[in-house]
């Protein structure tokens, strides 16, 4: 067997790859649960924000401007859902669900005459000097910005719950709407403006795909992230940094075994294949099977409308 | 109510006596895909087959389809709606829809069933095919011959026959003009996942390989190849647009005259189980054209493999052939039948790895 052919480099920059998408929808993902709403519809955000980042980069030439677009997308789509289960109260599983099948429904007529076009590329960020050292440029000089962008707002996202007075409000009616209510927060608007964050973060994460990690547009073309997206939060017991990991866990066991395969080795593409949902799993049964330990992770109002009576 | 009935009646009555052809309602047809009609692969090329039938059948056809149904339950539960709604034909378009189509053709015998790639039949289930196997041994040569690593990169989906059937093939073509050339084959286990497809085929290239297969449904594959340079080609449909420089040509499948010709049966009633797998002789297998990368003899050496099959006198799996474990398959001269490779199971000599089950 010749190992000498994997090299764990070019395997690390591709593992980055598949991760950002999950890590981008996850991050906007666990703002939106840490203020007490459960929204499914990741997959349905984050496919309306590839095709609207492909139709923008398309027509304005500019990755960058499509980025934007994609998070305009996610952003306006995840109102719907804003309205629907703050104002009118809506089930916010079912609400989720729906908006799902109505985002991958729309993108699929939205993108209907953009097949078969090659979108603007994305530049890869070229520090001089820096990008040509051996392992250590091509490790963290020569990736494209989005994926520097995507750990700044790992740390944004960690500094603003933890480190600031807005982020504790966002948390305090996550944990309990009543309490944040009486102090006198719009919960309601709070939350709104979680579920925009959402939006924006997932969009951002599906046009990371339409536009870096496959450039092109095919109905569907997410195949499935948005609920990985939705797992990494939980198996990252709505911590920031833990996210990253998730989502680079998930990415790298992808890699490697596409990566393993490539190079010959006979483990059974079955078993590799499943391996990243396994592991997903089997941290969630640990993680649950400490209850106490998991009901304080989790944010108390997770998934329950709030409405002021009073 | 019944009034508006009667009145049809004898309004469809008068027609008949009239000897109008169509007097009658036109025949239904349902189409159950298995990914999103816009894939650009395989759901798309049959459901211009759809279309195909629509344009030539005219008033004559109603045609419905439901999109991106999952291999399993679900698929009866499509099926069996479908059949309700008063469909005449339903067309299941994925090998994973085999054992559902059987079970809802016993739930409705008076509805006609038609499994794609599939072998299971029953008196209302026929099945049918393309002989992709012809279609992989003419790429598989223009591989052969157009990488210069002698490392082919195979993104497969599932292990089944019909991918097993295509991996061999293509080996035995390249392996002919190339006695070097090695094979990579990396299974993805899906049929349709852009971002996994287009991560497995930059494993591939990162491994050394030049040329890449697919069979899997969406153009990831050719994306990335135009981006790193390397050849790759179409499947199920021309992906040229993905990949101008990559694609040196694509299997395409024609499955338009298929559904024209199964419909016009259900219409004369002359519609009974068959088993149909036709090649590229019967135009259900046809080629992109082939790309102007191409050298003039390798160009000129595939269209006569291809004029070859298609008169029958080249058959790609043709002994002397050995398993991958070095036991004889096919002695000098044989070829191989029908039945052997619908149920394909194994390697043949020289790939390397081990075959999942």
């Amino acid at each position: 067997m010749d190992f000498s052919s994997l090299s764990p480099v070019a395997m690390i920059v591709l593992l980055v790859g598949a991760a950002t998408p999950i890590l981008l929808a996850a991050i906007g993902e666990l703002v939106v649960e840490k203020a007490g709403v459960l929204n499914l519809g990741v997959e349905g955000m984050m496919i309306i924000g590839a095709v609207c980042g492909f139709i923008v980069a398309v027509n304005t030439d500019s990755p960058m401007l499509g980025l934007l677009g994609a998070m305009v997308g996610g952003a306006v789509v995840s109102m719907l859902f804003a309205v629907l289960t703050q104002y009118l109260l809506s089930n916010q599983v079912a609400t989720g669900l729906a908006l799902t099948l109505f985002g991958l429904g729309i993108a699929a007529l939205m993108g209907s005459s953009y097949n078969g076009i090659r979108p603007p590329r994305m530049v890869r960020l070229d520090v001089e000097g820096l990008s040509d050292l051996p392992v250590v440029g091509k490790l963290f000089f020569s990736h494209d910005p989005v994926i520097y962008l995507s750990l700044v707002l790992v740390f944004a996202v960690w500094y603003f719950l933890n480190r600031t007075r807005a982020g504790l409000v966002l948390r305090a009616s996550g944990e309990n709407h009543d309490a944040a209510h009486a102090l006198g927060y719009n919960v309601q608007l709070i939350r709104f403006g979680a579920i925009m964050f959402g939006g924006a973060c997932a969009g951002l994460g599906g046009a990371y795909v339409s536009l870096v990690r496959v450039p092109q547009w095919t109905e569907g073309m997410t195949a499935g992230v948005g609920w990985i997206a939705l797992a990494i939060v939980v198996f990252a017991a709505w911590k920031p940094w833990r996210v990253v990991l998730g989502a680079y866990m998930f990415g790298g066991i992808t890699i490697l075994q596409l990566s393993l395969q490539a190079l010959g080795i006979s483990i059974s593409g079955a078993y590799l294949s499943m391996t990243p949902y396994i592991v997903t799993i089997v941290v969630l049964v640990i993680m649950s099977a400490d209850r106490k330990k998991a009901s304080l992770n989790a944010p108390a109002c997770l998934g329950t409308s709030f409405h002021a009576s009073h | 109510m019944k009034f508006t009935k009667t009145l049809a009646a004898a309004a469809a009555m008068g027609l008949a006596l009239a000897g109008s052809a169509y007097a009658q309602d036109p025949v239904k047809a349902g189409f159950i895909y298995i990914g999103p009609v816009g894939d650009l692969g395989w759901t798309y090329q049959h459901d211009q087959g759809r279309q195909a039938l629509e344009a030539e059948l005219g008033d004559a056809v109603e045609t419905s389809f439901v999109e991106s149904v999952p291999e399993g339950a679900d698929a009866e539960r499509v099926m069996s709606q479908m059949a309700r709604s008063g469909v005449d034909i339903i067309f299941t378009t994925s090998f994973g829809y085999m054992d559902p189509t059987i079970a809802a053709a016993e739930s409705f015998p008076e509805v006609k069933f038609e499994h794609a790639t599939g072998y299971k039949r029953a008196d209302n289930v026929s099945t049918y095919s393309a002989r992709f196997y012809e279609g992989r041994y003419v790429i598989g040569e223009i591989a052969g011959a157009m990488t210069k690593t002698n490392k082919i990169g195979y993104i497969a989906s599932f292990p089944i026959p019909e991918v097993v059937r295509g991996i061999n093939s293509a080996y035995l073509a390249a392996k002919s003009v190339n006695p070097d050339v090695e094979f990579k084959v990396v299974w993805v286990y899906t049929w349709f996942d852009p971002g996994k497809e287009a991560d497995a085929a930059n494993a591939l290239i990162e491994q050394g390989v030049d040329v890449i297969m697919q069979h899997t449904d969406s153009p990831a594959a050719m994306t990335i190849a135009e981006e790193k340079g390397v050849y790759a080609f179409g499947q199920a449909t021309d992906m040229s647009n993905f990949g101008p420089h990559a694609q040196l040509t694509a299997i395409i499948d024609n499955w338009g005259p298929y559904y024209i010709e199964r419909v016009k049966a259900v219409m004369d009633g002359t519609w009974e189980s068959t088993d149909t797998w036709d090649g590229i002789g019967a135009g259900m297998v046809k080629f992109a054209p082939l790309s102007d990368q191409l050298p003039a003899d390798v160009a000129e050496r595939a269209k006569a493999t291809i004029a070859a099959i298609a008169a029958g006198e080249l058959h790609p799996f043709t002994g002397p052939i050995n398993k991958q474990d070095g036991s004889p398959w096919l002695a000098e001269g044989e070829v191989a039948d029908d039945g052997t490779l619908a149920g394909m199971n194994f390697y043949v000599e020289g790939i390397e790895g081990e075959l999942p089950n």
